[in-house]
């Protein structure tokens, strides 16, 4: 998926777990026998990948949240680099869990 | 003043037992393995296993042997489940039954590694000198009914590294997420059938065709880690991510090693879960200390613009081949005795074993675990 739907929604794919590591400072994507750590951003993005909410509603957490309004294109582009690597899956917004 | 932040130990190996079903003449397990002490007991474990995690330890890999022949394995996976470790259990797959999977996920471990020894059933029942193929087969059916992540494992060596390609399609059959081909690294147990084991040239190239091809073939369907063995390399690996610096292993028996097969080392004793804490043993210990970083380094690595690449390769590596365990990893081609390994891998088309190949079993360990026996 290259274009990110702003109606859809994200969450941790199967393999993976995510989670906060306070003797790494960081939050962590662990695996079968590896891990990501992870920067600040790409934290706070990834910990509203919790299955409910839509990618829109994460930029609009976002930008209230680090009171910004341009920060929509970097998320897009972030969820698209974390979709190609397999981090997190996606479901369209009318389907439910 | 060095204000580097201390190394925090990733990864916790606990090798809960050394008792196995199996008996693969490559095993990592030291080959002194039936002389070692008793097992640590369940508390025991479970303070190891909140001191790993209050460094840090993150990954922590239940091993063994064959951990399940641990009865209170459920028990700790669940405790390292609450502690918030990611749990993968390392297995043959022997014993694992619907009781045992079902408590194992009800428990919250994360992910099984299941071993094969490879794709024909005469091939893996030899090697591990059991009839299980077919036993391998059902329990990866498990572990996908139960949801697992599934990393198949198969060690790479003379006699299966011409299946290479067949052991792929192995792991798509069975659904692995992941396979790895692990080639033979040569201590221990392997160290000791090495002129049955190590490969020669000309297979490892068509096993790496074979893997090119698959990946390219499979995409990001199966995710293939093909190790090779250190003595086709020009340049070292690290040990361990570098000594001291990602793992702790700690033996059944409780003693802590910065890698598995550390104890061969001379003149160093390891430290024991049993006496001191983890952090002790990895802050404070001279064991964890000693090969830590470059200060211990003589020449050529002391001078070398790689020292911090590799740290100096594999110190296991660089004692069985040198007889000096601060020398450079004779694998590596700046080392003034990489000749030695030029030299074995040049005989490895030609060699005719002068022994059978000794299987991983307690009377072999007493033969062998004794001296320091040497490889052909």
């Amino acid at each position: 998926m290259n274009e990110i739907s702003r109606h859809a929604i994200p969450r941790i794919a199967r393999l993976y777990r995510f989670q906060w590591e306070p003797v790494q400072n960081a939050f962590v994507l662990l695996f079968p026998e590896g891990m990501v750590k992870l920067n600040d951003t790409a934290g706070e993005i990834l910990r509203r990948c919790d299955g409910a909410r839509t990618a829109a509603e994460i930029v609009a957490d976002l930008e209230r949240a680090f009171e910004s309004d341009e920060i929509g294109p970097d998320v897009d582009a972030f969820l698209a680099e974390a979709t190609q690597s397999g981090w997190i899956e996606w479901r369209a917004a009318q389907e439910h869990p | 003043m060095n204000s580097a932040p201390d190394p925090i130990p990733l990864w916790l190996v606990a090798e809960l037992t050394y008792t196995c079903p199996l008996h693969c003449p490559f095993c990592s397990n030291p080959v002194d393995f039936a002389q070692r002490g008793t097992e640590l007991t369940t508390e025991q474990w479970q303070r190891v296993l909140r001191e790993g995690r209050e460094l840090g330890a993150v990954q922590l890999g239940f091993t063994g042997g064959e951990p399940l022949s641990r009865p209170d394995l459920e028990t700790l996976v669940a405790h390292a489940r609450q502690l918030g470790y990611y749990t993968n259990l390392i297995t043959s797959g022997v014993g694992l039954n619907e009781r045992r999977i079902k408590a194992l996920r009800d428990a919250g471990l994360d992910h099984i590694q299941l071993s094969f020894q490879d794709s024909t059933r005469e091939l893996n029942d030899f090697l591990s000198s059991t009839r299980t193929f077919e036993l391998k087969r059902r329990t990866a059916s498990l572990i996908k009914a139960y949801g697992f992540p599934m990393v198949m494992n198969c060690v790479i060596h003379r006699l299966n590294i011409d299946h290479v390609a067949r052991i792929i399609e192995l792991a798509e059959e069975i659904g692995a997420e992941y396979l790895e081909l692990a080639n033979t690294q040569f201590y221990g147990w392997a160290f000791l059938n090495r002129a049955h084991l190590l490969p020669t040239r000309a297979q490892l190239e068509r096993a790496e065709s074979a893997v090119a091809a698959a990946r390219a073939r499979l995409g990001d369907r199966l995710r293939i880690f093909h190790v090779i063995s250190d003595y086709y390399e020009n340049r070292p690996k690290r040990c361990q991510n570098g000594w001291g610096t990602t793992f702790i292993i700690v033996n059944p028996d409780g003693t802590a090693l910065p890698c598995h097969a550390a104890r061969v080392l001379p003149g160093l004793t390891f430290p024991s879960v049993r006496d001191s804490s983890l952090r002790d043993i990895w802050l404070q210990s001279d064991a964890f200390n000693r090969y830590r970083g470059t200060d211990w380094m003589a020449a050529p690595c002391r001078d070398c613009p790689e020292r911090e690449k590799d740290l100096g390769g594999c110190r296991c590596q660089a004692y069985l081949l040198t007889g000096d365990v601060t020398a450079t990893d004779p694998v590596c081609d700046k080392s003034p005795l990489h000749e030695r390994v030029l030299d074995i891998v040049a005989r490895t088309p030609q060699i005719q074993p002068s022994r059978p190949l000794v299987f991983r079993a307690p009377d072999n360990s007493q033969r062998f675990g004794t001296t320091a026996a040497a490889a052909e």
